[in-house]
C-alpha cells in the first residue's frame, strides 16, 4: 500500500529510511562500570572514563555485546565475527573525550529484515542495513543559569545500538508500523525498553520523494523525532515541503533538519559551513571485537519466541485472525496472558474476552496489563463457566465487571450472587408459559409472521429470570411453544 | 651520605636488608641530591614529604622482616603518570594545577612493592619531543656537559627521568616510550632504559600521546636495576584493553651473561649515509663484544626501515590529535578566561594551553585523518606499519636479537635543531621501528663520543622476549664497563 501523494504535477512517491538509536538495557555503560540507569541526580553516574580524565581507558562491556548480538538475531540479521570500534571526532561540552566511540566501517551486525504489520491487514518486509554499537553523549543543560550552561554526564558513555533500515518505507503509516514493530522486537528481546518519552529510543528519519519509478531523490535527514506520532507528522510535513520545492522547479538540499513538535515543522539544523569532518579512525585503545560462531549460536538458544513467529503461531495454533493475533502479540506479557486464558478454553472465545473486555477496560482506565485486577487464571475461570454453561455470556460480563472491581474469582461471585444459569427446562417452561399468557397480542402477531418478535419473548423470559436462564434452552422451548 | 646516591638499586636493596642504612637515610640522601641539582630542572614537582613518609613505612617493614621487592628505593615518576593527590601536568600548561584522584597502574604497582616517589619528573610536553625543550615548565638540562661547556639536552621525552637517574638524584625512574622516549634519553644520559613489549605494562593512568605506540618502562643505571623495576611495573591490567594477559617472566634471572650460540641480527638498513664515524665505530665495537661472548653476528635486512620515520610521524600525530581533544577547558585543567562563546573558549583554551610542538602534531594528525587525505596518509601508514612488523617477524626467524645504535648522535646543545622539526624528528630514526612493531628494545651505554658524551647501543628482541634483550644487554654492559660520571655530579662532589 505504497501511499502516493497527489501533487500539481502528478503523483509522488516517498522514500523513507530510518535510523533508530536504542539504549541497550544493561547495568553499566558501554566502556565503563558506571550505572546506566535513567533518572538519577545529575553527574552521579559518572566514572573517570566517562568524564574522560587523563589516562583513562575504555574497557568493553561484554554484556552489551551479547545484547547487540541478541538484537541482531532478532532482526534476522547477519552477525559479523569481527567488528571495529572507531572514534568519531568532534568538540562538544557533553562529549568529554572529544570523540564518540562508535562503529563505522565494520559494524557488529549486518543486513537483515523485519516484517511490519500495516493497518489494512497486510504485511511488508523492511530491510535492515546494519546495527552498530556506540556511546551516548551527556546532556547540556541551558535553563539553570542566565549566562551559563551546565553539563550532566550521567548518560555519557551509555551503550546505544544504532539500527539503520533500508530506504524501503513508503509512507507515514509504514514508518509508524516499522517503529512499532522494532520497539516490540527490542522489548521481547529485553535489549531496549523502547521508552521514547525517556529518550531510550530515538529516531532519525531520512526522507526523499520521487515520481514513481524514477531514481532516488535527494534526501533530508530529520532528527529529534521522538514518538511514533511525531514520525508520522514529521514525514507529512517534510514530504509536502520537498514536493513543493520540486514542483516549483527547485532542488532539495541534502541536509540535517530538526523536527519542531511545537511548530509542527522541520528546519535546518546546521549550515554547510559547519559541516563536520569526523575524522573517523579505529580506536587504538580497543582491540577489534571478535565473536565466534559458537558464541553466536549459544546466544541464539537464549532468544525468546519473537513477535512475528508468535503471530503466525497464534494464527495456526489458535485459529485467530491476523488482526487478533497482532493485537495479542503486541506485548510479550499480553501474549502470555492470552495463552494462559486460552490454555483450557475455546481459543477464539479467549481472544475475544482478552481483546474486547479485558484490554477494553484496562485501556479505559489507563491501567497496564501488569496491574490488571483480573489475573489470567481468573479470566480463564470465568470463560470456563461460560463454556460449561454455568453462566451465560451476558451474565459473564456482569461477573467480569465485579471481578475487575473486587478481584474475586468468577466462581465465588456467581455463587455469592446466585448467578448460576438455570438449565432446568421445567423452570424455564413455566416462565415461558407465563410470558405467553401475558402477551396474547404478540403471540398472535408472531404466529401471523412477525418473526422478529421472537427476540421480544426471549427478552421477557430473561428479564423474569434475571438473565440466568440458559439462552439455548430458552430458544428451544420458546420455538416449540410458539410453534 | 653522598655515596648512597651512587649505589645501584641492587646494592641498595642489599644494604637495606643488611641494615647498613635505613630507607629514610637513603631517601634523604636523594632528596638532598634533588635539591642540590635543581638547576637541572629535572622535576616539575618535588614530593619529599611523600618520599619520607613512604621511606618510614619501608623502614618499618624492614624492621618487621616484611620487606617488599623494591622497599625503600627512591624513584622519579615521569609527570605523564597520574598520581593521586599530586599534580600531574604532562609538562603542559593545559594541565597545570590538575590533581588526579587516581594513581596510574604502573606507579601503584611500584608503590605496592615499596618504592619511594621523590617527585614528578619533567618531560617534553605530552611526551612530544626528543630534547625536553618542549616542556611548559622549562627545559631539563643534562648533567653531562659538552667540552665547550654548553648546556646539553638530556634527550626526550623522558628527559627529566633520565637526568634525575644520571645525576644520582634518583635510583631509577618511570618513563614512557612512544618513538624512543626511553631509549634516546638513556643513550644521551649514559644510563640504561628498556621499552618493553607493547602491552607488557599497563597504560591506565598514563596521559595518552599515541595509544597504539605508548609504552611505559623503566630507566636506571644498570641492566639489572631495569629488570628489578620492570618486574614491578609489568603485568596484566584488566583496565587496559591492550594490556596482555601473560605471565611476567623473571627478568633478573635472564641476565646470565651467557649468550653463547645466540644469533644477533645486524640490519644493513640502519647504516645510514652520513652516519657519524664514531657511531659506526661504537656499533662495530658492540658486535665485537657480543662475538667475543660467543654470539654469532648475522647480517639481516629490514627493508621497510626507511619508511619508519614518516609512518611514525603520521600514526603518532593522528592518534594524538584525537587523544588530546579532551583538553577542552570544560572539566579540568586550563580554561581561557577571555572567551565569550563556546567555540571561542575551545580555541583560546587550547591556543593558550598547548605548546607549539603539541599544536604542530595536533594539526598534522587532524590533517592526515581528514576526509580526502585519510587513505593517502593514515591507511597507507597502517599498511607500512604492518610491513615493518613483518620485516621483524621475518628477521626473528633467523636471529634471536638485533643490535643497532640507539641514536644517530650524542646529546646536542639546548637550542640546537629547534629551527627544524624534521631534523629533530631524525633523532628517532633508530628507535621508532620498535614502537611500530611493538617489540622490546633496550639502550645500554657503550662508550663516549669525541666530546666525552655517552652513546648507547640498542638491543631489540622478539615480542614478549624481554629476557633475551636483558641477557644481551647484560653482556654489552659488562663488556663496555661504562663508568663515566656526568660532569655536573663530579663538580658538585668536588
Amino acid at each position: 500500500m505504497a501511499k502516493l501523494i497527489q501533487g500539481e504535477t502528478g503523483e509522488w512517491e516517498m522514500v523513507i529510511g530510518m535510523e533508530v538509536h536504542a539504549q541497550v538495557i544493561a547495568k553499566s555503560k558501554l566502556f565503563s562500570g558506571a550505572s546506566a540507569q535513567f533518572g538519577a541526580e545529575p553527574n552521579t553516574q559518572v566514572s573517570l572514563v566517562d568524564a574522560a580524565m587523563p589516562g583513562m581507558l575504555p574497557v568493553l562491556n561484554e554484556y552489551v555485546v551479547e545484547q547487540a548480538i541478541k538484537t541482531g538475531l532478532g532482526l534476522n540479521s547477519k552477525i559479523n565475527n569481527t567488528s571495529v570500534f572507531e572514534r568519531k571526532n568532534y568538540f562538544y561540552p557533553d562529549l568529554p573525550q572529544g570523540y564518540q566511540i562508535s562503529q563505522f566501517e565494520f559494524p557488529i551486525v549486518g543486513e537483515g529484515t523485519i516484517e511490519i504489520d500495516l493497518p489494512d491487514g497486510t504485511t511488508k518486509e523492511i530491510g535492515i542495513t546494519r546495527l552498530h554499537l556506540e556511546q551516548d553523549a551527556g546532556k547540556s543543560v541551558h535553563d539553570q543559569h542566565p549566562t551559563k550552561s551546565f553539563v550532566d554526564l550521567n548518560r555519557s558513555g551509555c551503550a546505544l545500538m544504532e539500527i539503520v533500515s533500508e530506504p524501503d518505507i513508503r509512507g507515514p503509516e509504514e514508518a509508524a508500523a516499522y517503529l512499532s514493530k522494532l520497539r516490540m522486537i527490542l522489548r521481547y528481546l529485553g535489549t531496549c525498553d523502547g521508552n521514547m518519552e525517556e529518550g531510550s529510543m530515538r529516531a532519525d528519519v531520512n526522507i526523499s520523494v520521487r515520481k514513481p519509478g524514477e531514481k532516488l531523490g535527494i534526501r533530508a535527514e530529520i532528527k529529534n523525532v521522538n514518538s511514533v506520532k511525531a514520525v508520522q507528522q514529521a514525514i507529512d510535513f517534510e514530504v509536502a515541503r520537498q514536493i513543493e520545492i520540486l514542483e516549483d522547479g527547485g532542488e532539495v538540499v541534502q541536509e540535517t533538519r530538526l523536527w519542531d513538535p511545537a511548530k509542527q515543522e522541520t528546519r535546518p539544523m546546521r549550515s554547510k559551513e559547519e559541516a563536520h569532518d569526523y575524522r573517523y579512525f579505529p580506536d587504538p585503545d580497543l582491540l577489534p571485537l571478535h565473536v565466534s560462531n559458537d558464541q553466536i549460536e549459544s546466544i541464539k538458544t537464549t532468544l525468546p519466541e519473537l513477535p512475528d513467529e508468535k503471530k503466525h503461531r497464534f494464527m495456526n495454533e489458535y485459529g485467530l485472525s491476523l488482526y487478533d493475533s497482532s493485537v495479542l502479540i503486541a506485548e510479550q506479557r499480553r501474549a502470555d496472558y492470552y495463552e494462559t486464558v486460552a490454555n483450557d478454553n475455546d481459543s477464539k472465545l479467549a481472544a475475544n474476552w482478552v481483546i474486547n473486555e479485558l484490554l477494553g477496560i484496562l485501556n479505559k482506565n489507563e491501567t497496564p496489563l501488569a496491574d490488571s485486577p483480573v489475573s489470567a487464571a481468573q479470566l480463564a475461570g470465568l470463560i470456563g463457566l461460560i463454556s460449561d454453561n454455568t453462566i451465560s455470556g451476558k451474565i459473564a460480563k456482569d461477573v467480569f465487571a465485579e471481578m475487575y472491581a473486587s478481584g474475586k474469582d468468577a466462581a465465588v461471585i456467581v455463587e455469592e450472587k446466585g448467578l448460576k444459569q438455570v438449565t432446568d427446562t421445567g423452570a424455564i417452561e413455566a416462565v415461558i408459559d407465563e410470558v405467553i399468557a401475558e402477551n396474547p397480542d404478540n403471540v398472535t402477531a408472531y404466529k401471523g409472521g412477525k418473526d422478529k418478535l421472537f427476540g421480544f419473548f426471549v427478552g421477557q423470559v430473561m428479564k423474569k429470570m434475571q438473565g440466568k436462564a440458559n439462552p439455548a434452552a430458552v430458544n428451544e422451548i420458546l420455538k416449540k411453544k410458539l410453534g | 651520605m653522598d655515596k648512597l646516591t651512587h649505589l645501584t638499586i641492587e646494592d641498595a636493596l642489599a644494604g637495606l636488608k643488611n641494615k647498613d642504612f635505613t630507607a629514610t637515610e637513603l631517601t634523604q640522601a636523594h632528596i638532598d641530591a634533588m635539591e642540590a641539582n635543581r638547576d637541572l630542572n629535572a622535576f616539575i614537582v618535588e614530593t619529599p614529604e611523600i618520599a619520607l613518609r613512604q621511606a618510614a613505612e619501608s623502614d618499618k617493614r624492614y624492621a618487621a622482616g616484611e620487606a617488599r621487592p623494591l622497599d625503600g628505593i627512591p624513584f622519579a615518576n615521569k609527570d605523564l603518570f597520574c598520581t593521586e593527590g599530586v599534580q600531574t601536568t604532562a609538562a603542559s600548561k593545559i594541565l597545570e594545577g590538575f590533581v588526579p584522584r587516581y594513581e596510574s597502574t604502573v606507579s601503584a604497582k611500584l608503590f605496592a612493592d615499596g618504592a619511594v616517589m621523590l617527585g614528578k619528573a619533567n618531560l617534553d610536553q605530552f611526551a612530544m619531543g626528543s630534547s625536553n625543550t618542549t616542556s611548559a615548565f622549562g627545559n631539563v638540562i643534562s648533567p653531562w656537559k659538552a667540552t665547550d661547556g654548553k648546556d646539553l639536552v638530556p634527550g626526550g621525552s623522558s628527559g627529566g627521568s633520565a637526568a634525575a637517574v644520571a645525576a644520582r638524584m634518583a635510583m631509577g625512574a618511570t618513563a614512557t616510550d612512544t618513538g624512543g622516549s626511553i631509549r634516546q634519553p638513556a643513550s644521551f644520559c649514559g644510563i640504561v632504559g628498556i621499552k618493553p613489549t607493547y602491552g607488557r605494562c599497563s597504560r591506565w593512568g598514563v596521559v595518552a600521546f599515541a595509544s597504539s605506540l605508548d609504552t611505559p618502562g623503566p630507566l636506571a643505571r644498570t641492566v639489572k636495576d631495569n629488570a628489578l623495576l620492570l618486574a614491578s611495573m609489568a603485568g596484566h591490567d584488566p583496565k587496559d584493553s591492550t594490556s596482555a594477559n601473560r605471565d611476567v617472566p623473571d627478568f633478573v634471572s635472564a641476565i646470565t651473561g651467557d649468550i653463547k650460540g645466540l644469533k644477533i641480527g645486524i640490519p644493513k638498513e640502519f647504516k645510514l649515509d652520513g652516519m657519524p664515524a664514531e657511531i659506526e665505530k661504537l656499533w662495530e665495537q658492540g658486535m665485537a663484544w657480543l662475538k667475543e661472548a660467543g654470539a654469532e653476528m648475522v647480517e639481516i635486512s629490514l627493508p621497510h626501515t626507511k619508511y619508519a620515520l614518516p609512518t611514525y610521524y603520521i600514526i603518532a600525530p593522528a592518534e594524538a590529535s584525537s587523544n588530546l581533544a579532551r583538553y577542552d577547558g570544560v572539566r579540568y585543567g586550563h580554561r581561557s578566561t577571555e572567551s565569550k562563546t563556546l567555540d571561542d573558549m575551545y580555541k583560546k583554551t587550547r591556543a593558550e594551553g598547548f605548546g607549539d610542538e603539541v599544536k604542530r602534531r595536533i594539526m598534522i594528525g587532524a590533517y592526515v585523518l581528514s576526509a580526502g587525505y585519510y587513505d593517502a596518509y593514515y591507511i597507507k601508514a597502517q599498511k607500512v606499519r604492518r610491513l615493518i612488523l613483518q620485516d621483524f617477524e621475518k628477521a626473528y626467524e633467523t636471529v634471536d636479537a638485533i643490535l643497532t645504535p640507539t641514536a644517530p648522535s650524542g646529546a646536542f646543545a639546548i637550542g640546537e635543531n629547534e629551527d627544524d622539526p624534521i631534523k629533530m624528528y631524525l633523532n628517532d630514526v633508530f628507535t621508532v621501528t620498535a614502537n611500530l612493531a611493538g617489540i622490546p628494545a633496550m639502550s645500554v651505554p657503550a662508550g663516549l663520543d669525541a666530546n666525552g658524551l655517552p652513546l648507547g647501543l640498542q638491543i631489540l628482541g622478539r615480542a614478549w622476549d624481554e629476557e633475551t634483550v636483558f641477557k644481551v644487554g647484560g653482556v654489552v654492559e659488562t663488556a663496555a664497563q661504562f663508568s663515566a660520571i656526568p660532569q655536573a655530579i663530579m663538580k658538585k662532589a668536588a
